[in-house]
């Protein structure tokens, strides 16, 4: 066997404990609860379906629209995964210069909405955008080549998700235990191979669970393929809503494209596989070599710089000069900072509301993998994989139909991000806790201490990063949500997602200008801080 | 690993969500003691699936003539239409004000609406209005060729969307075929000219490589920017475009003969059957249609008015002078999936 074989993620069985009991299990049936709501109001919708409904669904063209989605999650998932992985490396391991810098700016393009970002590239690309004009007087480009269609919604796509992989294999690299690379370097591999023979392998959680974000977003986006005119599943179920006023076909289209989220996720178990990802050995982790880049500096970071400008400098750039139009015409620069303040509001109880929900859900799929608890698992991804129009209307009959209290109420907005984002709190907690261990928490039981206090006082401290990195996602994707805000909120409940709206659907992309800048400013600064300071404590840690 | 530092991280995360929850739960508290009938003046709620950059002042004035506080709660027509047939019996809406006749007829159909006093009913033009009287326009909104004035003069235009699907446009043309305005046009040929002929119009534009928009005025800024000469659009984006851009060289065509490339749909409201606010619900209703609500429309949204007697802003043909086809907006709604599934046969959708 190979060096590499002895050195990978090891085959052993992982470690099985008692089946859950007692409140966890409790508190993880509650979730999947929730969690099922969606697809349980679309069984209902699409158990009423006329035998003319299934005609229009049972179509070849359905067919198609399956594989163009599938072929499109797949393009961005295989693009966003080579942009997000040499960038996690790079900010992470290496002496790229001003890489705390960098390792903000490249996770930014997350906070950008993919319909203002794919707004922006065809402002800007488009024919007649930006770009053009400045191209035409001094090189006479009369028409740049076309970025609708596939190629527009795959690039936009990409561009808006790729930090999905990147700030979870970033959080996968810092949470590696080194001895494994050390090994093989001291064995004589070189750094190249150390990396694409050690260190990726040891990365697959990290990897498969940024995949998966990825390409369930995908599946589920409708502003970047509606805005590239690439027709979709998604597309399709929106066409329902909105152009045949239909709500059957919508419903039994919806089911389809949680069987197709389904088919991704026994994908990305497999790519997990049953390896374990922790140290088996006695010992503990140490920080980790920075590995100098000599004569790759340069492309090192003009692939930075390229990837920054592109999906961060680029919108913001064209959003600022909507912003300064407008204001210079007279419309005022829109900062509407109630708004602001909304949207920080809710998104921030809905990511500490995800983060509880997702514990119980990781817990047991992690520490007590069986099949009832991966069934669990896997079904709290439905919420995730379906349009943000079918999971708002699927509370607004639970709710104003069973809970009418709760009906256009602040916490159901909260629950909705709930039900909407719970993966993007799920997948890294997964990821750490695989990469902790059971060692700990079994060698604290034996000594006696409760269930309850092990995981305040142990396991809570040691998978920060994952419960940081959690809550951070669902927060940042809930800033930018739209559609079930827009059903669901108080009447008069403003966020920065609905101001921009409001403006865009008027074409007075002036309006939509402020909120745009504001909901980049809101979203900028906290992830600017949360990487400060995990920075900062790495440095004391290393102090001591 | 410095524990003692660490270890309260799961005090902090209950801290904060101990905040959290009761900001959240003072909002809440907020938005419930402000959401009931104020005191003295009646409540309205309104789903307004028309823009608020375009109806909110024309709401603010209305609760200021008339005394009654409106709750608007601003979203997609059809969205607010699938959402009026979920909240089914326990609605929250008192009106619904709709973008197009469409959202208006499904939530009609759905037996949620409530038959509106024929004084009001007989204010407009029978084919703005649903034949049960459950719902009524308040204004309209014309299809119009739009074009570019640098590539094309008045008289190069057909009378007739038929004339599109001649070679010489080949490469000229842009449409939304997304979107619903688009949809309903088609919809408005099945019912004036049968599938075969809509399907046979279809390909033939189809085969002139025409260029396809997300919406309305994706088009018109298209044609501003010279990429097509011929856009196919409701009449009033020229105008939403300019507010946003400054003057535009682009000008609105009208087909003529009552050529189904001229239909005339219609924004509308209709009353909710749950409402318990019927006399508030009927003052919206006769303000809309009334005096100030339609010389608002003709005004500040360059819409058509719709009832009688009312000349839109000067710069428009007048409703009377479109030859709109023979459409009854109340049947074109069995017609949207038909033409749904004919854009999809010849690939555009």
């Amino acid at each position: 066997m190979s060096l590499a074989g002895h050195l990978a993620p090891s085959r052993a069985p992982v470690f099985r404990g008692r089946p859950a009991r007692g409140g966890l299990l409790v508190a993880g049936l509650a979730v999947g609860a929730l969690m099922l709501l969606p697809v349980a109001y679309l069984v209902l919708r699409a158990a009423g379906a006329s035998t003319e409904s299934w005609d229009l669904i049972l179509r070849a063209r359905t067919l198609a629209l399956a594989f163009r989605s599938i072929g499109l999650a797949a393009a961005v998932t295989a693009s966003a995964v080579a942009i997000g992985v040499p960038l996690a490396w790079l900010t992470a391991r290496t002496d790229l210069p001003s890489r705390r810098l960098w390792s903000v700016l490249v996770a930014l393009p997350l906070v950008i909405p993919s319909y203002v970002g794919a707004f922006a590239l065809i402002a800007a690309l488009g024919p007649g955008g930006i770009v053009q004009d400045l191209l035409a007087k001094p090189f006479g480009v009369e028409r740049l080549p076309d970025i609708s269609g596939f190629v527009g919604a795959w690039l936009a796509l990409t561009l808006f998700t790729y930090p999905y992989v990147y700030l979870l294999v970033a959080s996968g690299i810092k949470g590696l235990d080194p001895s494994h690379e050390e090994a093989a370097r001291g064995l004589g591999e070189s750094a190249w191979s150390t990396f694409v023979r050690v260190t990726l392998p040891m990365l697959r959680p990290s990897i498969a669970a940024g995949s998966l974000l990825v390409a369930l977003y995908t599946l589920h986006d409708f502003g970047a393929v509606s805005l590239m005119r690439f027709q979709t599943f998604t597309q399709a179920i929106y066409l329902q809503y909105r152009g045949a006023f239909d709500r059957t076909p919508a419903a039994i289209l919806s089911l389809f494209l949680v069987a197709l989220a389904l088919g991704v996720l026994v994908m990305e178990h497999k790519a997990r596989g049953r390896a374990r990802y922790y140290r088996s050995g006695a010992g503990s982790k140490r920080p980790s070599r920075v590995l100098s880049l000599g004569r790759w500096k340069w492309p090192a970071l003009l692939f930075c710089g390229a990837v920054t400008a592109a999906a961060f400098a680029l919108p913001v750039s064209v959003i600022a000069f909507w912003l300064i139009r407008g204001a210079v015409s007279g419309d005022g620069l829109n900062l509407t900072w109630a708004a602001a303040g909304n949207s920080v509001l809710v998104s921030g109880a809905g990511a500490l509301v995800a983060l509880v929900a997702a514990l119980p859900v990781a817990l047991l799929a992690v520490r007590f993998p069986g099949r009832s608890t991966t069934v669990m698992e896997r079904l709290s991804y439905s919420g995730y994989a379906l349009p943000g129009i079918v999971v708002a209307l699927a509370l607004v009959f639970f709710t104003a139909n069973f809970s009418p209290a709760l009906y256009q109420s602040l916490p159901l907005v909260v629950i909705a991000y709930v039900v909407l984002f719970l993966p993007q709190a799920v997948e890294p907690l997964s990821a750490s806790l695989l990469q902790l261990g059971p060692r700990m928490e079994e060698a604290a039981r034996a000594l006696g201490v409760r269930r309850t206090r092990v995981f305040a006082r142990i396991v809570a401290p040691l998978i920060a990063r994952g419960l940081v990195s959690g809550a951070a996602l669902v927060f940042l994707t809930a800033m930018k949500e739209l559609p079930a805000t827009l059903l669901l909120r108080p009447t008069g409940f403003e966020t920065l997602a609905t101001r921009v709206w409001t403006g865009a659907t008027a074409g007075l992309y002036a309006h939509a200008a402020g909120p745009a800048l504001l909901l980049v400013a809101a979203c900028a600064v906290p992830l600017y801080v949360l990487a400060r300071r995990v920075e900062v404590r790495e440095v004391e840690v290393k102090a001591d | 690993m410095p524990q003692g530092e660490r270890g309260p991280i799961v005090r902090r995360l209950a801290g904060l969500m101990a905040l959290v929850a009761a900001v959240g739960m003072l909002s809440a508290c907020g938005s419930d003691s402000s959401g009931g009938s104020g005191a003295g003046g009646a409540s309205l709620v309104v789903y307004s699936g028309r823009e608020e950059e375009l109806v909110a002042p024309l709401l603010a004035r209305f609760e200021k003539d008339e005394g009654i506080d409106l709750e608007v709660r601003y979203g997609d027509s059809a969205e607010l239409a699938a959402t009026l047939l979920e909240e089914g019996d326990a609605a929250r809406a008192d009106v619904f004000f709709s973008q197009d006749a469409g959202s208006l007829g499904v939530v009609a159909e759905a037996g949620l609406l409530t038959e509106l006093d024929d004084s009001i009913l007989e204010r407009v033009d029978s084919q703005f209005r649903s034949d049960e009287g459950l719902w009524v326009g308040t204004s309209g909104r014309a299809r119009v060729a739009a074009y570019n004035t640098n590539a094309l003069a008045e008289e190069d235009l057909p009378d007739s969307v038929h004339a599109f699907t001649d070679p010489e446009w080949k490469g000229r043309i842009g449409f939304p075929p997304t979107n619903s305005s688009f949809q309903a046009f088609v919809a408005g040929m099945i019912a004036t000219e049968g599938e075969d002929d809509t399907r046979a119009f279809l390909g033939g534009l189809v085969a002139n490589e025409p260029e396809t928009y997300e919406d309305n005025e994706a088009v018109v800024r298209a044609l501003a920017e010279g990429v097509i000469d011929v856009g196919l659009v409701n009449h009033y984006y020229i105008y939403e475009v300019e507010a946003d851009e400054g003057p535009i060289p682009v000008e609105n065509h009208f087909f003529t003969g009552g050529d189904p490339g001229a239909l005339v749909n219609a924004a509308g409201v209709g009353v909710l059957a749950s409402s318990e606010e019927m006399d508030a619900a009927r003052s919206f209703v006769e303000y809309l249609t009334g005096d100030a609500g339609q010389r608002y429309f003709a005004e500040d949204t360059f819409e058509y008015p719709v009832a009688h007697g009312l000349k839109p802003s000067v710069e428009l043909v007048t409703l009377d002078q479109i030859q709109s086809p023979d459409v009854d907006l109340s049947d074109l709604g069995e017609r949207l999936q038909p033409a749904l599934t004919l854009l999809a046969e010849v690939g555009l959708l």
